[in-house]
């Protein structure tokens, strides 16, 4: 399973890579929201994959760590509020030349 | 009563900018918008000399917040290095603050964004938590990204486009690290890090550390990641320039200081580092050599400058941090006071291109001073603070038998003079009658051109309070104790 999951990670950050080196600006974004989501499953990972709940109803044997979940939690919301600022660049960008290719220097 | 005032010191250079940005946001007259801005800076930097002052005979103020103890709970940690450096994060943030209002550049939100990067850097400095120090980091990005994109031209708008790019790979590393070095350990504490890395299985904690070393390097733009420096930092005007290119890349140098000699100690001169300071500092200088605008031969001097402080670091000795300290406070003071000459000009010339400036020294006699003491400071020419944050690097670098960093060291030394000459005979020298730039515009950079002349004559205080910071660095015990209470 930790395998599995490892290899989707690893997918995920190939994607999102290809997707960055594209010129379209979209795509870009779509790319950097993917990396972000790819470490937050390599959080969730860090954690080990028990399938418990963390701490209410657990027994100490079979709970899931609940910090890496607190981790994700945070991270999520920091990456939302950037790829809301990024869109809005992207806008921005959009208005001012009316295409949306990225900066190909 | 007041000692519990006294224990909870270490919040408010965090507190207070956020406070006032959040007011910022709510209160949009211009009045009280430079009035409650000003107040944010000086406040926060009185916080930041009260602590400098309190850790000056080595303790170490822990703050658990919301009474959690370490390591279950989120620590913030005041000791020497956390301490001078938001000192010197508030006075840029002060100074910087004073240029821009006097440029006349503080339209909308300015102020707001301004304290939120200054509660960013503060709180990424006296966070004692690897994931605390990733929730500060994109708090300072956030604020730093508004700023750099605040009023920007198309083109400005792309560089700045590359420049967000780049640091959210930096920050999806930075949470690889954090997430390999949390599987190791099962903690996230500093403090609690150095007693359990030792322990962890070796493989994971150094594919962790790798990880944290490229976020990390991303930032502080060290040699290979160093090359969306000169795009991004081209962008913003003079005072927010200033803020960013004294600061910014600080704080990744600052985390290479903090993680990479308690968390993971090298034991011994690091080979990795030391090639990358090396590369750092020559293709930093050699980029600048070839810049034809202030602005732009400035940016590269950051990096290159950025490897000095790397090979403090790589040296890894007590002398050798000590030094790569008191080369960041330094550099800071004179890369900003560089780069608010350079906004002195560009606001009152509307340009910073060399081949379309000359004859400043004429009319401007005062700037074109503030700019040589700077440079001359820069390169590292005595008595100046530069001479002593060099001499100490050197020292370091001879004691260690490194000799290769050393001698890269003095070339690009020498070459970091050429370049402050090309914009000096250029831009100083030369036919033109240009405009006077007025004394609010030139009064941020004297003051710290000042600061750089009074460290330079009085160097040893500075090094007895970096060589306190570089203590708790190489010698950790203290640091885990106060912060873990044994």
């Amino acid at each position: 399973m930790a395998a599995l999951v490892a290899l989707l990670v690893g997918v995920m950050v190939a994607t999102g890579f290809y997707l960055l080196l594209g010129r379209s600006l979209l795509r870009q974004i779509i790319g950097l929201s993917l990396l972000s989501h790819a470490a937050n499953i390599i959080i969730l990972l860090a954690a080990g994959l028990r399938g418990g709940v963390p701490v209410i109803g657990a027994g100490p044997g079979s709970m899931t760590d609940p910090l890496p979940q607190a981790l994700i939690l945070t991270a999520i919301v920091i990456s939302f509020g950037v790829t809301a600022f990024l869109l809005a660049l992207g806008y921005r960008m959009h208005l001012f030349g009316g295409e949306e290719k990225g900066d190909d220097r | 009563m007041t000692a519990r005032l006294f224990a909870a010191l270490p919040v408010l250079p965090i507190v207070v900018p956020l406070l006032a940005a959040i007011l910022l946001i709510v209160w949009q007259s211009r009045r009280v918008q430079r009035t409650l801005g000003m107040a944010g800076a000086v406040t926060t930097l009185t916080a930041a000399i009260a602590l400098v002052l309190l850790s000056r005979g080595g303790a170490v103020m822990p703050v658990q917040a919301g009474g959690w103890a370490a390591p279950y709970g989120i620590t913030l940690v005041a000791d020497m290095l956390a301490a001078l450096m938001v000192l010197i994060a508030s006075l840029i943030g002060l100074v910087g603050l004073v240029f821009t209002i006097a440029a006349g550049r503080d339209d909308r939100f300015v102020h707001a964004g301004w304290q939120f990067l200054l509660a960013g850097i503060n709180w990424a400095f006296l966070t004692g938590d690897l994931f605390n120090l990733y929730v500060a980091y994109e708090v300072m990005l956030i604020s730093s990204y508004f700023l750099l994109t605040h009023g920007t031209t198309q083109r400005q708008a792309r560089e700045a486009f590359g420049y967000v790019a780049i640091n959210l790979v930096a920050s999806m590393f930075f949470l690889f690290g954090v997430a390999l070095v949390y599987s190791a350990t099962g903690t996230l504490n500093m403090a609690h890090l150095v007693e359990r890395v030792p322990l962890a299985p070796a493989g994971t904690v150094r594919a962790g550390a790798m990880m944290l070393l490229v976020a990390f390097g991303t930032k502080a733009a060290i040699f290979p990641f160093y090359f969306w420096l000169p795009h991004a930092y081209a962008i913003p005007p003079g005072g927010v320039a200033a803020f960013f290119g004294g600061m910014l890349t600080k704080v990744g140098v600052y985390s290479l200081f903090r993680v990479f000699t308690i968390v993971f100690p090298s034991g011994g001169p690091d080979p990795l580092l030391l090639w990358s300071a090396s590369a750092t500092m020559l293709f930093g200088v050699l980029g600048a050599l070839a810049q034809d605008s202030i602005r732009r031969i400035l940016s590269f001097h950051i990096i290159s400058q950025v490897g000095y402080m790397i090979m403090g670091l790589a040296l890894a000795s007590q002398i050798g941090i000590a030094g790569g300290i008191f080369y960041v406070l330094h550099h800071i003071v004179v890369k900003s006071g560089l780069i608010l000459v350079g906004g002195a000009i560009e606001e009152t010339q509307r340009t910073d291109r060399l081949d379309r400036l000359g004859g400043l020294a004429r009319t401007n006699g005062t700037l074109a001073l503030v700019f040589v003491v700077c440079a001359l400071s820069l390169a590292g020419v005595p008595p100046f603070s530069g001479f002593f944050a060099k001499l100490l690097l050197i020292r370091a670098g001879l004691e260690a038998r490194q000799y290769g960093v050393v001698a890269v060291s003095v070339v690009v030394s020498i070459l970091t003079l050429m370049s402050m000459l090309k914009i000096y005979t250029t831009a100083f020298w030369g036919p033109g009658e240009p405009r006077r730039a007025t004394v609010r515009l030139i009064a941020p950079a004297a003051a710290l051109a000042l600061i750089t002349i009074a460290v330079g004559l009085r160097a040893q205080v500075l090094y007895s309070l970096t060589s306190t910071a570089a203590g708790h660095l190489t010698q950790p015990a203290r640091y885990v104790a106060a912060v873990l209470r044994k």
